[in-house]
Order: structure tokens, then C-alpha cells, then sequence
């Protein structure tokens, strides 16, 4: 178990510094400075800010401070464009918003759609079992940016049950769009994948003898099929996890939340490349992070990988 | 009263081409204490006839006619009927020990929740049991060993905690499904020599399923020869290999290569299993069988006894195929 | 939308055992394919869809530059649907012809789907057919190299890319084609590891065969079935891909235009009454995914049939 998850760390070490290393190169490789703006600076005043930044400083130099900042004290440094902001406060006001309502719509996607894959295999080609294929298939194709403009569509200009959008500590009337949005499709493809993987293990030989031990057919499914049929579920929600993060930028375009995704489309648009690169890389770690315990939690579900 | 009587059993399968026929109107019974080997090739219907016994057949499988356990119809019966009995008073060891043990549990765990739930043990108790009886089955370090998980037990130990298991609860039957195939030559023959020691010290009727000849005539009393889902030939074993009454046995017989021989070919059966989509009409191994006569494709006679305890189902006399 | 990775492997597994039978497997598989109405009903979908990107045009009353000034301005009364006016699908909210603007989408981001599609089987096929015949350290260093650019946010890159060298069509295509080789070099590297145990490879290397022959030859005929079915379920990812890139204001730039590009436009003036400006790009964006998928699991459980 401990060499396990000591590989499994060796592998995320170099994945960090690669993205760190790769969106470095790739700021400094942009054409015009981060000051390049439409109204030209004086030449001391922009000499005086890239000294100010360090961007006069050889570019090995950078890097090495930026990383040695980021190590020591997680600082991603100065926003290029707020002044008087670093990237930490901007990240540190829009990440609690992006994690309550990412946290949630992510416990939501995995227990609605276990639950209905898990139903769906149990009572193989009955109607359950349609709606529950029907559905799935049908949400794979609604993407929270289609998913967003029609609930807004409905529930706000429709109906009027909720609010268009916006924050208020998170009360639930502005939680329930962006989880909506952002976790339907994500159900869809866990219902769908556990309910192949249930069905096959259904009809796999240990569950037969499970079977011929006269065990009740509830027992045989939560004792002997949950676990191997919820291996592939979990290898599935590395990658969930970051393309919902992903998804909190449309859900913060639409619902204005006001979480992580919004600093990351200003900052696109506004050439924040400090700000950009601070999201990547924090969003790089909780992958790297949430990758291991995928991992870990594997490995303690299939004895195999233990030893 | 016999303890397991099997009417006029058929077992088919919807599939996307169609019905198949696995098991047609097969009808035996079995005395306390018996062993019965019923032998066929891959696609005869045995391992079917197993699962219809357990209730274990395929979601697409269908089963008709009636099983009677100890005077108990179980063929077609609730959950609440059947799983009382399972593992209880019939137990079953599979094919492949690799793939019928859960890879995911412990070996301790596997084997005790049949006591806890057929018994009522404690867990603690259960476990001590198991271990028991792993002991009972020769793995050595039985009490330490039982903590494992499954894959860290080779083929064939694997096979003894599955025989193991199914004996936790002394059943009055054991149905073995091919247990030996899929292990080594040389395991193959320990797996069979326990097999015997366990039926003589625990006295359960065994139905043992092979392919294998040779393993039933070590093994049992009495055999059913099936092919096509039908009963061929059902003799006690000596005078089955003495003298085969069937063509299809004769055929399984000389197929069996023998050291005593010197030089000759060995023989096979030609042509290949009957294609079960069709529902047969005559006998099944007409289009194989040298004795065949354009009325075995029409119809095929039904198991008549011809000498004491032995029956046959062909249409030629056994002088026609002297 | 994902991938189902246990129905990918039990058709692997299945290939795997198939191509070394060498039965008729591709003429079966059009058969169950043929049989199963949704697999066709994707199919016609997609077909129809084609046809509208690639001859849309002749039918279009307006090219998808022009204004039309006489429902400028009053686009939500003016500019609905109508054949009056030559508007099929209405106009935008500047008084373009949404129906040359949907052929016009239509084109962009079937090409984009396609294409990065292309890429990845390409790059893929190459990468992981080479890891896992090579094999021993080359495949360990390979394949872990894949294991760490699967675990970069990659579409927080894309934007990054996409931000700092402009936006343009090429960018999109270098973006997405980087990112989506790396599943389909793993499942090429395992399909490809379990075939050098069979027979025919290792007659192939007994008769002294060289290695690039024996990949072109022999591994890669034999990855046909898989790489198919992988590649027609990957096309709707690249295209929900490019639409989430240019939903963001961040793909192809005006006056090209694509799905996502449309249905952003569209969801942005939803609430003055001109829906029909979100419906249409939203259509044929939905029924094309639904196409290439019915298509693509058709696909699979042809090729896999006791996965039914």
C-alpha cells in the first residue's frame, strides 16, 4: 500500500512542474509584455513596473522565484492587472464559491447516478431500465452550457421559481440552477457506466456462487457486486472532478456566482497572465490531488493492487 | 423416495438468433448417498442441467418439466424456496476457481457468511468452522490462510476452498461442474482423490459433470452419457465401459487415447456438435453417427431399459450396431 | 458525454479473440449493425447533417455576412423564421441570416470534430501501438509520459493557449489535437500488448520480420475494429470541445462561426423573446451528438455482440 501510493506521489510530482514549467514558458512566450496595453506607457514607467515584477531579471531567474514563492508559501504573486491585488485574494474570494457548489453537484451526479445505474442493471430491461438509459442518453447531450440557458429559460423567465442568478452566502434558491447545470451530465455518464459495469458483474462467476450460497438477492448485490461494479465509477471521477471545475466557468458566466471560473474569463480576456496561470496551477494540484485519492481509494477496493 | 428426481427437464435460451436448446426432456433420479456422472462434450446441456438444479440459469434461460428436491418441487420456485436450499442441503463447486471466489473479499469472509446465514453462527464461530474445514480439505496453515484474499491461492487451492465451502453446511447433495478442468494435470488427480475421500466421509449423493471419461470411472456408480440436450445412455459405470450400448458412447470411448494401444491413430468423432437453435426431431447425433438410418432424423426412441439398470435411447437394435 | 471504459475493454477483449479466429467479423458486424435501428437512425442523422453543412449554401436566400437591414433593429418582431423573407431560420441579433450562419457553424465544427478525431487516431494509434510493441522501458517511460499530460487541466490550458497566441482555427486544432490522442494511445497500447502474445505475431518474429512491418502489417489491420469504434465516439467530445471553447467567446472568430459560438449568441438574447436564435444551433448540436453516439455504440455492440 505504501509503495503504492509513494509511486502514485512520483507521478504527481513531475506532472505539477511540468504544468507549472509549460504555462510559465508559455506566459513569457506571448507576444508584448503583460503591459502592452492600447495606450502606449512611457518607457521608464514600464522599465520601473517590469523591474517592479521582476520581468527584467533573466528568465530562469523567474522562474526559479516563482516556483521558490509558490513552494514556500503557495503564492502565485502580484495580479498584472489589479493592482493592488494579488493572485491569492482573487483566487481566495472566487474558490470557496466554486467548491460549495462544485462540492455539491458533484455528490449529486455520483449519488443519483450510481443509484440510478445500479437500478437500472438490478432490473435489467424493465421499464426502470429505460427511463434510466433513456435518460442518460439524453443528458449525455445536454453539456452545462446547453443545460444552463434552459433551466435559466425555464425556472427564471418561465415559471419564475428562481432567481436569474447570483451568490447570497449561497442560499439553496442560487444553489439549485448551477448544481442543476452542472451535474447533469455527469449523472448521465455515471448512471451509464454503472450500470454496464453492474451488469457485467452480474453475470460474472463469483456472483453465481454468491448466488448458490442461498444469500438474498440484496445481500448478493451490496455484499458480493457494489464494489467491482463501482471500480470503473471510480476511475471515472478523476477526470469528473476537473472537467466540472472546468463547467464552474460557464455556470459563473450564467448564474453569476462569481466563483473561480469568473477570474479565470476575466482574466482570459483581460490578459491577466498571473491570474491565468495561478487558476491552471491550482487547478493542476487539486487534479494531481484528487487523482491520488481515486487512486488510493482503488486500491483499498481491490485487494489486488495492495500488495 | 429418491432424493433429487428430475421429469422431462428442457432448458432454452432466447438469444438474438433465436431460440436455443440446451436441454431437452431430460428425466433421472438419484438415491441418498449415489454419485452420478453425466458426461457430454462442450454444449451437451450438462453444466445447464446443474444451474437448473441450483435455480442458477442465465437471465435469458428458461426451464421447463420439474425438479423434485426430497419430494420439494424447486424448479421454477421463489427466492424463498430455493434459498434455503442452496448451499444448505444442495451445494455446488464450479468450473473455474479462478473466476468463482470473489476477488474482492477475503477467503474468511466468503466462507463464513454461508454459516452465518445458514446457521445463525456468530461471525467468530464461522470463521473457526471454515477454518475447520479448509483444514478438512488439506490446506495446510488452514487458520493463518483463511484471512487471505483469493488471489494470493494457486488454481488448485483455490478449488479446495470452493469445495470447502460448499461443504460448510454438510449438503445431503453436491453437484460438481467439471471441477478439475481448468486446473493442472497433476492437481487435477488430488482434487479427485479428495473429492472421493470427502463423498465416502460425509456420504452426500454427488452429481459430478465432466467431459472426462477416465475422472467418472474413478468417481461415480452410475453415468448418463448426454449429447443434444438428451439422455443417450444411463448405465452403472462398469458395464458402461465393458460394453457401450450407444454409438455416441462407443464414439466418446475410442476417443480416449490409451497408452496399452500401440501405434494406431487416435480416434475421433466426426463432424461437430449439433447447432441447438434447431429444435431436433430425430436424434440428435443422426448426422454423426455411422449406424444412422433416414428414420433417426425423423424421430428418436425413447430410453428403453434393454438389460437390469442399464437404458438406451437409439432407434438400431444393439445388434444393428454390433 | 464519456467514454464507457468496461464496454471499450470487454470489445477489446472480444477483438482480441475474433481477429485471431478469422471469422468474417466485419461482414457479421454490418449485419447486427444494419439490424439495430438506432445505429441506422444515427447513421441517416448524420448523413443528413452532412448534406446540410455541404450543400446548405445553395439553398441559402443570404450569405452568412450579410445584414439585412430591414429587420435591423427590430429583429424580435421582423427576424423570425420565415420564407417570406428568405430568413428559414430567422436572422441574428444583427440581421444575419441564421440559416447561412448554421450551415456555416455546421461546417466548422463538424471539421473540428473530425478532425481533432483524425489526430488523435493518428497520434494515438502510432504512439501506443509503438509502446506496447516495443514494450520493457521505452513503453514504461511512454506511457507514463501520457499519465502526466493526462493529468494537466487540459482545458484551462487550451484557453491559456488560446489566449497568448490568438485565437484562430489552427490554434483550436493544435489544442484539441493535443490533448485527445493520449486516451486512445493507452487503448491501442493495451489492445496492442495483448496481441504480441498471439500466434501469428510471434510467427510473424520467428520468420524475422521486421518490427515497423510487423506493426504496420499485422498490429495495426487488427486495431481497425476498436480504433473505429473509438474514433466515432470521439468526435462528439471534440465537438462539445470546440463548443465549450467558443461558448466561451474564445474559438473561431466572427464572421466564421460554430455550434457553440451560435448557441452562446443565441442564449445571450434568449430573455428579449427571439429563441428561435438559440433552438436552431441547438438542434442540429443535439442531434448530431445523438448521431455520432447511436452510431458509435452501434458500432461497438456490432463488433461485441455478447455485450447485449
Amino acid at each position: 500500500m505504501f509503495t503504492y501510493i509513494a509511486k502514485r506521489l512520483a507521478i504527481a510530482v513531475p506532472t505539477l512542474l511540468v504544468l507549472i514549467i509549460f504555462s510559465f514558458l508559455l506566459m513569457h512566450a506571448a507576444p508584448g509584455g503583460p503591459f502592452t496595453q492600447e495606450r502606449a506607457l512611457p518607457p521608464q514607467v514600464l522599465a520601473n513596473l517590469e523591474a517592479k515584477y521582476g520581468l527584467d531579471q533573466p528568465l530562469w531567474r523567474q522562474m526559479a522565484s516563482y516556483i521558490r514563492g509558490l513552494i514556500s508559501a503557495f503564492d502565485f504573486g502580484p495580479s498584472f492587472i489589479y493592482k493592488d491585488r494579488t493572485v491569492n485574494e482573487i483566487i481566495a474570494q472566487g474558490f470557496p464559491v466554486t467548491l460549495t457548489y462544485g462540492g455539491i453537484s458533484f455528490v449529486v451526479a455520483v449519488t443519483v447516478g450510481v443509484t440510478l445505474g445500479v437500478l437500472a442493471a438490478i432490473f435489467h430491461n424493465s421499464w426502470l431500465d429505460y427511463l434510466a438509459v433513456g435518460v442518460s442518453i439524453g443528458a449525455q447531450v445536454l453539456p452545462n452550457f446547453v443545460m444552463a440557458p434552459i433551466l435559466l429559460l425555464t425556472f427564471t423567465l418561465w415559471l419564475r421559481w428562481l432567481p436569474g442568478g447570483g451568490w447570497e452566502g449561497g442560499q439553496w434558491q442560487y444553489l439549485v440552477m448551477p448544481i442543476i447545470a452542472l451535474s447533469t451530465s455527469f449523472m448521465a455518464s455515471i448512471a451509464r457506466i454503472t450500470r454496464s459495469s453492474m451488469l457485467e458483474v452480474l453475470n460474472s462467476n463469483h456472483i453465481r456462487t454468491a448466488r448458490a450460497k442461498g444469500l438474498p438477492e440484496r445481500k448478493v448485490i451490496l455484499r458480493h457486486a457494489l464494489k467491482p461494479a463501482l471500480l470503473p465509477v471510480i476511475s471515472y471521477l478523476g477526470p469528473t472532478f476537473v472537467t466540472m471545475i472546468t463547467g464552474s466557468v460557464v455556470v459563473d458566466i450564467y448564474f453569476s456566482t462569481g466563483g473561480i471560473g469568473k477570474a479565470f474569463v476575466d482574466s482570459a480576456l483581460n490578459r491577466d497572465y498571473a491570474v491565468m496561470m495561478g487558476v491552471t496551477i491550482l487547478v493542476g494540484t487539486l487534479t494531481v490531488l484528487f487523482n491520488l485519492l481515486v487512486d488510493i481509494l482503488y486500491a483499498w477496493i481491490d485487494p489486488k493492487i495492495r500488495y | 423416495m429418491a432424493l433429487l428426481e428430475i421429469d422431462d427437464l428442457g432448458v432454452s435460451f432466447a438469444t438474438n438468433d433465436g431460440e436455443v436448446n440446451a436441454v431437452n426432456g431430460v428425466s433421472l433420479a438419484l438415491d441418498k448417498g449415489e454419485t452420478l456422472g453425466i458426461v457430454g462434450e462442450s454444449g451437451s446441456g450438462k453444466s445447464q442441467l446443474a444451474f437448473s438444479i441450483m435455480g442458477l440459469l442465465a437471465r435469458n434461460g428458461r426451464a421447463r418439466g420439474s425438479i423434485r428436491f426430497a419430494g420439494q418441487e424447486i424448479l421454477n420456485v421463489p427466492a424463498s424456496v430455493i434459498n434455503p436450499i442452496r448451499a444448505n442441503r444442495i451445494a455446488m463447486i464450479f468450473q473455474d476457481p479462478m473466476t468463482s471466489l470473489n476477488p474482492y473479499m477475503r477467503v474468511s469472509d466468503q466462507m463464513a457468511e454461508v454459516l452465518t446465514h445458514h446457521r445463525g453462527m456468530g461471525k467468530a464461530e464461522a470463521v473457526a468452522e471454515s477454518a475447520r474445514m479448509l483444514d478438512a480439505v488439506k490446506i495446510p496453515d488452514a487458520a493463518g490462510r483463511i484471512r487471505l484474499f483469493p488471489h494470493e491461492f494457486s488454481g488448485g487451492m483455490r478449488q479446495r476452498v470452493m469445495i470447502a465451502m460448499s461443504l460448510l453446511c454438510r449438503p445431503e447433495l453436491l453437484i460438481a461442474d467439471e471441477p478439475t478442468t481448468a486446473l493442472d494435470v497433476t492437481v487435477q488427480a488430488q482434487i479427485m482423490s479428495l473429492l472421493g475421500e470427502l463423498q465416502s466421509e460425509f456420504g452426500m449423493a454427488t452429481i459430478l459433470i465432466t467431459h472426462d471419461l477416465g475422472v467418472v470411472a474413478g468417481f461415480c456408480e452410475n453415468v448418463i452419457v448426454l449429447y443434444g440436450g438428451r439422455v443417450m445412455e444411463k448405465s452403472p459405470v462398469d458395464p458402461l465401459f465393458a460394453s457401450p450400448s450407444h454409438p455416441y458412447t462407443r464414439g466418446l470411448l475410442r476417443a480416449i487415447p490409451r497408452v496399452d494401444h500401440e501405434g494406431d491413430t487416435l480416434d475421433s468423432i466426426p463432424g461437430s456438435p449439433p447447432n441447438m437453435t434447431r429444435i431436433q426431431e430425430g436424434c440428435p447425433f443422426a448426422p454423426r453417427c455411422e449406424f444412422a438410418i433416414p428414420e433417426c432424423r425423423q424421430f428418436l426412441s425413447p430410453l428403453t431399459e434393454f438389460a437390469p439398470g442399464r437404458w438406451r435411447a437409439c432407434n438400431r437394435s444393439l445388434e444393428d450396431i454390433a | 458525454m464519456v467514454i464507457d471504459k468496461t464496454k471499450m475493454q470487454n470489445l477489446s477483449d472480444r477483438l482480441v479473440e475474433e481477429e485471431v479466429k478469422g471469422r468474417s467479423l466485419w461482414a457479421d458486424a454490418r449485419k447486427r449493425f444494419l439490424r439495430n435501428k438506432a445505429a441506422v437512425g444515427g447513421l441517416i442523422i448524420l448523413v443528413l447533417v452532412a448534406l446540410f453543412a455541404l450543400f446548405g449554401n445553395f439553398a441559402a436566400q443570404w450569405s452568412n455576412e450579410e445584414l439585412d437591414f430591414s429587420v435591423m433593429g427590430n429583429v424580435r418582431d421582423a427576424g423570425g423564421p420565415s420564407l417570406a423573407n428568405g430568413h428559414f431560420f430567422g436572422t441574428d441579433d444583427l440581421g444575419r441570416d441564421l440559416f447561412a450562419r448554421t450551415v456555416q457553424g455546421t461546417r466548422i465544427s463538424l471539421m473540428v470534430g473530425i478532425v481533432g478525431s483524425a489526430i488523435a487516431v493518428i497520434a494515438g494509434t502510432l504512439y501506443g501501438a509503438i509502446a506496447g510493441y516495443t514494450g520493457g522501458r521505452v513503453d514504461n517511460i511512454m506511457m507514463r509520459t501520457v499519465d502526466i499530460l493526462m493529468a494537466i487541466p487540459y482545458m484551462f490550458v487550451l484557453i491559456l493557449l488560446l489566449v497568448v497566441f490568438g485565437r484562430s482555427i489552427t490554434m483550436l486544432f493544435v489544442g484539441i489535437g493535443l490533448i485527445s490522442w493520449l486516451d486512445m494511445s493507452r487503448i491501442v497500447r493495451g489492445q496492442t500488448l495483448s496481441l504480441r502474445r498471439k500466434e501469428f505475431i510471434e510467427a510473424a518474429e520467428a520468420t524475422g520480420v521486421a518490427p515497423f512491418t510487423i506493426i504496420r502489417r499485422h498490429i495495426v489491420p487488427n486495431l481497425l475494429g476498436i480504433v473505429a469504434v473509438y474514433a466515432t465516439l470521439l468526435v462528439p467530445l471534440m465537438i462539445l470541445t470546440e463548443s465549450f471553447i467558443s461558448f466561451l467567446g474564445l474559438g473561431v472568430q466572427e464572421p466564421l462561426t460554430s455550434w457553440g459560438a451560435l448557441i452562446s449568441e443565441g442564449a445571450s438574447t434568449m430573455n428579449y423573446g427571439t429563441l428561435w436564435q438559440l433552438a436552431f444551433p441547438l438542434f442540429f448540436f443535439i442531434i448530431t451528438l445523438f448521431g455520432f453516439f447511436f452510431v458509435g455504440d452501434g458500432l461497438r455492440d456490432a463488433l461485441d455482440p455478447k455485450d447485449r
